[in-house]
């Protein structure tokens, strides 16, 4: 039998539990980064070549500073999802074609699976987790909600950040600039038309 | 993805510098949206990573007596957004092509011409030409999106830039650079002699005969710097694209060109095809025919039905004889102003 099957069938083993093993896990791995931390050499204003060994670099994310030791080859996706805990970007295509890692750089929608964290110090980063805090959700999720603008959700926060960062270039724009500008992003699911109301509503409240 | 050291050069010169040390094999970095793929793909293991972005020169659009110079590094949208590239209507049709925010704000001019082919065979490890012991996989297998034209040698596969068949028929040239071979100086040794060749983009790209050898003229070391387009008031331009998909996709074929009308006659006509071949495929033939005749359906039919006359399509491709076909038809009818 499918041992993944078998998994499925067993009432211990679900999600949950697997998540909740999982933290132990993070905490050994944070404890490795912060050895590689004290070896690695950070990276000074105007030096020109970076070794492969990991490299201390300050990532602004959110509005934050946040240092994160990576080798150069490390992309920016899993800097955030594995650095910082920053897990709305998903990685689903892998060659840069679907948008489910959409986040802002200084204010641009960027695939980012297509960025190395190391190219982008002293950018500014805006993931979908900025959308809301417990002070201020921003409208876009809303807008999302009222025209049911997802299924399952996976790409969601990806084309929440496109329709974003698409919005603030463009407002005001057309529903043919709007699904112009979207293409981008795929949806398994087939959420298209939710997600371009809510991206045609979101472009005619941007000032 | 193999570990890289990471290069981050602010002249040109240090870039040279860096592309061109000894033994070291190395990557030019610019939008991204295509290299990290190949990293991670491991169809490219450099050494060294060399990332453009941080050199000016590198991202101007500068007016000349004689045309205007794109600096290889600017975005889609920074060339979107240019007013001094107004006239160069085809560039923008490429651009609208592109339906991806995405890599609008990312992707590069000069990434875009150097873009390595997106033939499925390559992009599984099997070589530029697909082979497997001595087989040409696209041309026993899967080849629907393969070449139909210049594909009798070994390569099947077609070139991949969107700019380059609008960029050739407006006569563009780009600026080469690579480290001068008689300094062999680096870094630290002061400026390193930087040697710069402009060359016409319609030389730009070579057939491979074998696995080793590139689809452009590029050697190690060497990278476009910049793009030249002429000053060409008369002349009008468009391209057209046959994608699949709504959303972001790579043309089935496409044609890129360039009109002079005088008097209602052509005076002078420039037709290019995309994705047809592994090299951008330039019809002169198709062009001439058009010479002095009005510019309507029936002699844009004409000159098209010329630009595939010589197709070979392989087993599965037989289809996109008609798609290239009716490319340039309607490539030249919107030159024309003739399609909305």
């Amino acid at each position: 039998m499918d041992p993944d099957q078998t998994h499925r069938r067993e009432p211990g083993l679900n999600r949950r539990d697997f998540l909740k093993g999982s933290g132990a896990a993070v905490v050994v791995s944070a404890a490795a980064n912060a050895a590689v931390a004290q070896q690695a050499i950070p990276p000074q204003q105007g030096i020109k070549l970076f070794s492969a060994a990991p490299q201390s670099i300050t990532l602004n994310v959110n509005g934050e500073d946040k240092q994160v030791t990576v080798e150069p080859r490390v992309l920016l996706i899993d800097a955030l999802r594995n650095d910082l805990n920053l897990t709305s970007c998903k990685d689903v295509c892998d060659r840069s074609s679907c948008g489910a890692c959409t986040v802002l750089i200084d204010g641009k929608p960027v695939y980012s699976c297509t960025r190395f964290a190391i190219e982008v110090v002293g950018q500014k980063i805006v993931t979908a987790e900025s959308l809301h805090s417990q002070v201020a959700t921003d409208e876009i999720i809303n807008t999302f909600c009222k025209h049911d603008g997802m299924q399952c959700g996976f790409c969601t926060p990806g084309f929440v950040m496109a329709v974003r960062g698409f919005c603030n270039q463009n407002p005001g724009a057309t529903q043919a600039a709007c699904k112009q500008g979207l293409g981008g992003n795929v949806c398994r699911c087939g959420a298209y038309d939710g997600v371009l109301k809510a991206a045609y509503e979101t472009a005619q409240r941007q000032p | 993805m193999k570990s890289f050291e990471y290069a981050r050069p602010t002249t040109e010169a240090e870039a040279v510098a860096f592309l061109g040390a000894e033994g070291i094999q190395t990557a030019i970095l610019a939008g991204g949206t295509d290299l990290t793929s190949l990293l991670r793909a491991e169809l490219l293991t450099p050494a060294r990573v060399v990332d453009l972005k941080q050199i000016p020169s590198l991202r101007t659009i500068t007016p000349l007596d004689d045309g205007i110079q794109i600096g290889a590094l600017c975005t889609l949208d920074e060339l979107a957004q240019s007013p001094q590239l107004g006239h160069y209507r085809s560039l923008f049709d490429v651009i609208d092509g592109i339906r991806a925010i995405q890599v609008q704000g990312c992707g590069t001019l000069g990434g875009d011409l150097c873009h390595l082919p997106n033939c499925w065979y390559f992009r599984k490890g099997y070589g530029i030409l697909g082979m497997e012991q001595g087989v040409s996989l696209p041309e026993s297998g899967d080849n629907r999106y393969h070449a139909i034209l210049g594909n009798s040698g070994p390569a099947k596969f077609v070139n991949a830039s969107r700019f380059a068949p609008a960029l050739i028929a407006w006569g563009a040239k780009v600026r080469i650079i690579g480290l001068g071979a008689a300094s062999g100086a680096g870094l630290s040794n002061g400026p390193a002699v930087v040697d710069a060749e402009w060359v016409p983009l319609e030389y730009f790209y070579s057939t491979p005969q074998t696995d080793r050898q590139g689809h452009t003229i590029l050697r190690p070391g060497q990278m476009i710097s910049h793009v030249w387009l002429p000053e060409s008031p008369l002349m009008s331009s468009a391209t057209y694209e046959v994608l699949q998909m709504e959303g972001l996709d790579w043309p089935l074929a496409a044609a890129g060109v360039c009109l002079q009308l005088e008097g209602g006659l052509v005076r002078d006509a420039r037709i290019v095809m995309g994705h047809v071949a592994p090299v951008p495929w330039l019809i002169d033939d198709a062009a001439r025919v058009l010479i002095g005749q009005p510019l309507n359906e029936e002699t844009a039919a004409t000159a098209a039905a010329f630009a595939v006359a010589q197709s070979t399509p392989l087993s599965m491709n037989a289809y996109k004889v008609q798609i290239a076909c009716t490319a340039v038809k309607r490539a030249l009818l919107k030159a024309a102003g003739q399609l909305t």
